[in-house]
């Protein structure tokens, strides 16, 4: 059961990567570039009785990077984390609604939320290498433990995805030191490699920056426009900047509600509601 | 400014506060302090070489040892490791990452209670469980009621380390697609195997100076084990039957046991310090 989903080859290039199950068969018209990675139809989500998340409706483009601002406790990482089911580790948790990825429904009672997150992989506001394993075991752990032997094909996945994030070179002669040996910002870029090594088609970002210094701040920024030309990036940030910067479409949320979703140009520019320019313009948040 | 008023009396009444702190922090101290010196003055003649690698000698022969004993107590401790560790270690995991809060109230309440009950009842229980049954006292009866012991503590000691593993791991962990029985086995416990071993030591530690429990049901004996469903010699059951002895030889004999237990005890606790000293220079 554990290998049931079998890991390919290594495909991805940093020049080009296809992912091409997002365009899943259930929409054979959609051309894949076009096809979007999250359909969120209605979702309201219930800490027992409260209620993080109320009817948001939000269509994520694939190989894009989507932000997702909004004041302090807004529902900003409740909304990012229901995208892999990772919500539901707190006890008592209530969805209703829809998530769509691949046009295929995540709250669906078949569905095995392991097998989501093998798909839709996470980074952390705080880095967390894993502190028993040394850098290679750490950005290897997740295809190891879910049974991939084949040393060669782990040896070259693990230069792929260090490389990927902006880490090999850096790291390549200190393979075997742990990996909580490594700076702030150095242990948050392991962290994605780790996330990329099993070849997610998403990556789900909570703040990834908000704890690193300003140059480690602009690597990570840096590292993640690069992803974005072969993953489909979220990002939940509190920085306005930084969803300014570095991404193409950026959603506010206030109160659990979606105020306002597009491309990140207008939001920041020529934003339709009143309540998200006040916003970005810091009257208040 | 009232409190100037005095300030003679101000400052004896602090001195006076400081020295009973002192000496109750003494007294914890004291007799720890008592034990080894008695220990050392009765015991430290009688034990020698032969101690550890002779038979208990008949009534009225010099010399002897107790091989058989020390032999028999690690034998113990084997099979209670056995019966508890495992039942402890995945009761621990329960309560740390599967329990809700209902059933996790519950079963510490049980834990608490079970820790509260006198070793001798467990004696008594595996008794009337496994001797009766199988009609012989036995090393399987005696390990099983140190097992019994150990239980509780190793689930309560494994449950609190587990508890101090960041959510942090189990959810970079979750995140990677990994099954929930993997992350628990490979990073959370993997982090906290220090905590985990300090715990099981800490446990044997405990158990291995009981002699209630095995009374009963290893009995104890005067050469050596070589068949685990028979009578079973443990160090504190052979200091216990030495020590009511009426011959001063066999007196001189126990202090010698008893020495040897305390030391034994007193370098398992030696050991989870430099073990628990890594694993916090680790976590913190």
């Amino acid at each position: 059961m554990e290998n049931a989903v079998t890991i390919e080859p290594p495909m991805i290039t940093p020049a080009s990567a296809p992912q091409q199950q997002v365009a899943s068969d259930s929409e054979p018209d959609a051309a894949p570039e076009r096809a979007p990675a999250f359909e969120v139809e209605r979702l309201s989500i219930f800490y027992g009785e409260k209620k993080a998340i109320d009817g948001v409706a939000l269509t994520v483009p694939s190989k894009m990077i989507t932000a997702i601002i909004g004041p302090s406790g807004c529902g900003k990482s409740t909304l990012l984390r229901s995208l892999n089911r990772m919500h539901e580790l707190v006890p008592n948790t209530r969805v209703e609604g829809k998530v769509l990825f691949g046009g295929e429904d995540i709250y669906a009672p078949d569905v095995d939320p392991v097998v989501i997150r093998r798909r839709i992989g996470m980074v952390f506001q705080k880095s967390n290498p894993f502190p028993t394993m040394s850098i290679a075991d750490n950005v290897l752990v997740g295809l190891k433990l879910n049974g991939v032997r084949d040393r060669a094909f782990l040896r070259e996945r693990l230069e792929q995805s260090l490389r990927m994030a902006a880490l090999w070179d850096e790291v390549k002669n200190d393979l075997h030191k742990p990996g909580v040996s490594l700076s702030g910002g150095q242990q948050q870029r392991l962290c994605i490699a780790r996330a990329i090594a099993v070849e997610p088609e998403v990556l789900l970002m909570d703040e990834p920056a908000s704890a690193l210094d300003p140059i480690a701040t602009a690597k990570i920024e840096e590292l993640i426009h690069e992803l974005s030309a072969n993953y489909t990036v979220v990002i939940v940030t509190h920085n306005m900047q930084q969803a300014g910067r570095c991404s193409d479409y950026t959603a506010f949320l206030y109160l659990g509600q979606l105020i306002e979703f597009g491309s990140t140009t207008k939001i920041f520019s020529n934003p339709t509601e009143r309540r998200t320019e006040d916003y970005i313009t810091g009257r208040f948040g | 400014m009232k409190n100037n008023q005095y300030p003679s009396w101000r400052k004896t009444k602090s001195a006076l506060a400081a020295m009973i702190a002192f000496v109750c922090a003494l007294l914890v101290i004291a007799p720890l302090a008592l034990v080894f010196f008695h220990l050392l003055r009765e015991g430290a003649g009688a034990v020698s070489w032969s101690f550890f690698t002779e038979l208990p000698k008949p009534v009225g022969v010099a010399g002897g040892g107790m091989a058989n004993a020390i032999f028999g107590s690690f034998q113990l401790l084997g099979l209670a490791a056995l019966a508890g560790v495992p039942a402890g270690v995945l009761g621990g995991v329960y309560l740390a990452e599967y329990g809700t809060v209902r059933s996790n109230w519950l079963l510490r309440f049980v834990a608490d209670v079970l820790n509260g009950v006198p070793s001798i009842i467990w004696g008594v229980v595996v008794y009337g469980l496994v001797v009766l049954r199988f009609k012989s006292f036995s090393a399987y009866a005696g390990g099983l009621a140190l097992g019994f012991i150990m239980i509780p503590l190793i689930m309560r000691t494994t449950e609190e380390v587990l508890l101090l593993v960041p959510t942090g791991y189990r959810e970079a962990s979750l995140a990677l697609g990994i099954s929930r029985w993997k992350t628990i086995v490979y990073v959370v416990m993997k982090t906290a195997l220090k905590g985990i071993v300090t715990g099981i030591l800490l446990a044997l530690a405990r158990v291995a100076g009981e002699t209630a429990p095995l009374l009963f049901t290893a009995f104890g004996n005067r050469f050596w084990n070589h068949d685990l469903a028979e009578p079973i010699a443990a160090l504190p059951l052979q200091i216990f039957s030495y020590a009511i002895s009426p011959y001063d030889d066999w007196h001189r004999q126990a202090w010698a046991g008893a020495l040897v237990l305390v030391v034994m005890i007193f370098l398992v606790n030696i050991l989870v310090r430099v073990l628990t000293r890594e694993r916090l220079a680790r976590v913190l």
